[in-house]
């Protein structure tokens, strides 16, 4: 059930013409209340998809923006169990809105995998991304999730060769993620042109969407990267915004929806031959 | 002594035979590394295997540790050590002796001849102490490579003279300023740098730990210990010995030994944690007296960690055991029942520290104390006509800031 909330939403977006917005937000950040006010403004400021990172104490492929947004959150107090608290709570206003919960293997390890898939399903949550969890290692979380209806999102990126690509996608359902750079969260810019052609390549590799993230942050890159993509995330930028709101004292909430207002704008007019904003 | 009860389930025939074709030793060990690192580990793995099997790599490694390294290192028999604790007569490995002061050097001169034979042009490293920096510092000028060095910034401040000595030899410290700002926060880092410079980047990981191959990788350049250890102690005593002692931090020192040494039931091992201010406190670093397994760093392991998953600080006197986790296989050594991991104070180790000096002549790292803090128990527990050979790993010269300062003295 949970897993047609996904397909449905691309199958709609392929009908208008237009790739998805996939905002990235981190789930207690910069606390619990303010993190749920976000997200249940995120539908309306024009996301699509949303994905919902969960805190680690040490997350190896992020840059500093999101290792500081995890920070902020796990000194609040964010737990697991809380994000999916907070997804239940967004679940009671929206019921089309899927949401891919991203993060690393040891708070699952911890939770215990079949325990985790049955519970954040029951949550709401659509599809999960865990970034130090390759195929090799997903055999026992792939199976508890796919029991569960929940997609195991897996990524690729510019060092998967076709070979690698063949393994990276068997079995995968949902959408699957093109890691835009060679490097952590926020650091690099992804290019439209060179990410294109490997958008193809995965594309016909595993007949599902592509979504593309690392290295997209302004409105102008979101478009550009919306004309070759079927969907783009943007997570560095967003949670860059909460730090600032933060360190300005201003409203969190206004801040961070605004910046998402203005980066699905520029998405939804890619391929219209409109200038993004 | 201080112990948790292990499971006798699952005893292998042969301990020596693993990883496992997924990099795994039981159920620990494998590949938990971001999808951008896949292809580069896999390369690694395919090299390393390709170098093990070839004999002039072997050959060439073998002149290097000889020649620059000052390979063997001597088994020498500590009378007064012995004397003092009355029971089995204690043996030193001295790896302090080694080129560069640790037995670090061995996995370094290993990794970089592989390094350039696979085409890579820069190194990167982490150090906990600053032991591992500097021998990869030291291999990256003797081969000409370019080489910088991860050091969370706390370490940075209480080891600087290795800091130092890293740059007298061309390396480039960077200090780490994420997290707990040590060891585990500098091993985060050189990851990051790793996945964004995937193209000519080879990453000298210092311990027994990490993902697979590393684990194995660096316990087979390690194992030149054991194998030496092997040969002099049947040199002099005829005989193997009843007992083997090692710090464990990563573990690799304490995996070099022990591994030669994996399938002589006879023979046993202790691996001796860093308990910090005790395990009960809940300051101290010793992972598989005070944790539970989970994955970091790419491997699934013993680590500390709190009821979430959140991986919490080590703290040790010793910075070159300041680290949250243990390497994979001593993990599966441990719930096999086949090597017994107990710990050390840092008060423990300090005393010990003293006791090496005054007794022997031998300023142990403070890392090296650790083990050797637990020899009365294991000297007496093997009894009097018995052998234990213990891994001083390192030397002590590095710490004598930090054994001043907490004796109260200022130097």
């Amino acid at each position: 059930m949970s897993k047609s909330r996904i397909d449905a939403r691309f199958a709609a977006l392929k009908a208008e013409g237009r790739a998805a917005f996939i905002p990235y937000v981190m789930a207690g950040d910069p606390d619990q209340a303010t993190a749920l006010g976000i997200l249940k403004g995120l539908p309306a400021a024009g996301a699509d998809l949303i994905e919902v990172g969960f805190p680690f104490s040490d997350p190896m492929a992020e840059g500093p923006p999101i290792q500081r947004a995890a920070q902020r959150a796990i000194s609040k107090g964010m737990t697991l169990a809380k994000t999916l608290g907070t997804i239940a709570a967004f679940r009671e206003t929206d019921q089309t809105t899927p949401i891919i919960l991203m993060g690393y293997t040891n708070p699952l390890v911890t939770w215990g995998y079949e325990a985790f898939a049955h519970d954040a399903a029951e949550a709401g949550v659509d599809g999960l991304i865990v970034v130090d969890t390759p195929p090799e290692e997903a055999g026992v979380l792939a199976a508890a999730l796919d029991a569960a209806g929940v997609s195991l999102i897996r990524l690729t990126t510019p060092t998967s060769d076709d070979a690698r690509l063949k393994v990276i996608v068997r079995g995968t359902s949902g959408f699957v993620y093109y890691v835009s750079v060679a490097g952590v969260t926020g650091v690099k810019e992804a290019d439209a042109e060179t990410v294109a052609p490997h958008v193809e390549r995965v594309r016909k590799a595993s007949g599902l969407p592509v979504a593309v993230g690392f290295g997209i942050k302004t409105p102008e890159r979101a478009a550009a990267i919306a004309r070759v993509a079927d969907a783009v995330v943007v997570g560095s930028a967003l949670v860059d915004e909460v730090a600032v709101a933060v360190d300005m004292n201003e409203d969190v909430t206004a801040r961070v929806l605004s910046k998402v207002e203005a980066l699905a704008k520029a998405v939804r007019a890619a391929r219209t031959g409109q200038t993004a904003v | 002594m201080n112990s948790t009860p292990s499971t006798p389930s699952a005893r292998p025939n042969d301990y020596s035979a693993y990883p496992d074709a997924h990099g795994r030793f039981g159920d620990y060990g494998g590949q938990y590394v971001p999808e951008t690192l896949m292809p580069l580990v896999h390369d690694l793995d395919a090299a390393y295997s390709a170098a093990k099997a070839d004999e002039g790599f072997q050959a060439e490694l073998a002149s290097f540790l000889t020649h620059y390294v000052g390979r063997p290192s001597p088994l020498y028999f500590a009378e007064r050590l012995t004397a003092h604790f009355g029971g089995a007569k204690v043996y030193l490995k001295r790896e302090e002796l080694n080129h560069t002061g640790s037995h670090k050097i061995n996995n370094c001169m290993g990794q970089i001849l592989l390094a350039m034979r696979m085409g890579k042009t820069r190194i990167i490293a982490e150090t906990g102490a600053g032991q591992h920096g500097v021998a990869t510092a030291t291999v990256c000028a003797r081969f000409g490579l370019p080489c910088v060095v991860y050091m969370g910034s706390v370490d940075v401040e209480r080891q600087k003279p290795n800091v130092f000595r890293m740059n007298l030899l061309g390396a480039e410290v960077r200090p780490v300023t994420s997290g707990s700002e040590t060891l585990k926060d500098a091993m985060n880092e050189a990851l990051r740098d790793w996945v964004t410079n995937v193209h000519d980047t080879y990453y000298l990981i210092g311990s027994a730990a990490g993902m697979h191959p590393y684990p194995a990788m660096v316990r087979d350049f390690q194992a030149v210990i054991g194998r030496e250890v092997r040969e002099q102690v049947m040199a002099v005593e005829g005989r193997l010995p009843d007992a083997l002692v090692a710090c464990v931090g990563g573990g690799s020192n304490a995996i070099g030994l022990f591994h030669p040494f994996l399938n002589d039931a006879e023979v046993k091992l202790f691996g001796v944690e860093a308990a910090g201010q005790g395990v009960d406190t809940g300051r101290h670093a010793a992972a598989i007296n005070g944790g539970r397994p989970g994955v970091l760093h790419g491997n699934m392991t013993y680590l500390l960690q709190d009821r979430e998953g959140q991986i919490e600080e080590a703290h040790s006197i010793s910075a070159g055991l300041d680290y949250p986790g243990i390497g994979p296989e001593h993990a599966w050594l441990h719930d096999v029942g086949r090597a017994t991991y107990l710990s050390a104070t840092d008060t423990e180790s300090l005393d010990a520290f003293k006791l090496c000096a005054e007794l022997e002549g031998i300023l142990p790292a403070i890392e090296s104390a650790h083990a050797l803090a637990r020899l009365p128990e294991i000297t007496k527990d093997v009894g009097k006509g018995g052998i234990v050979v213990l891994n001083l790993s390192g030397r002590g010269d590095k710490d004598v800031a930090t054994v001043a300062a907490h004796l109260g003295m200022q130097i």
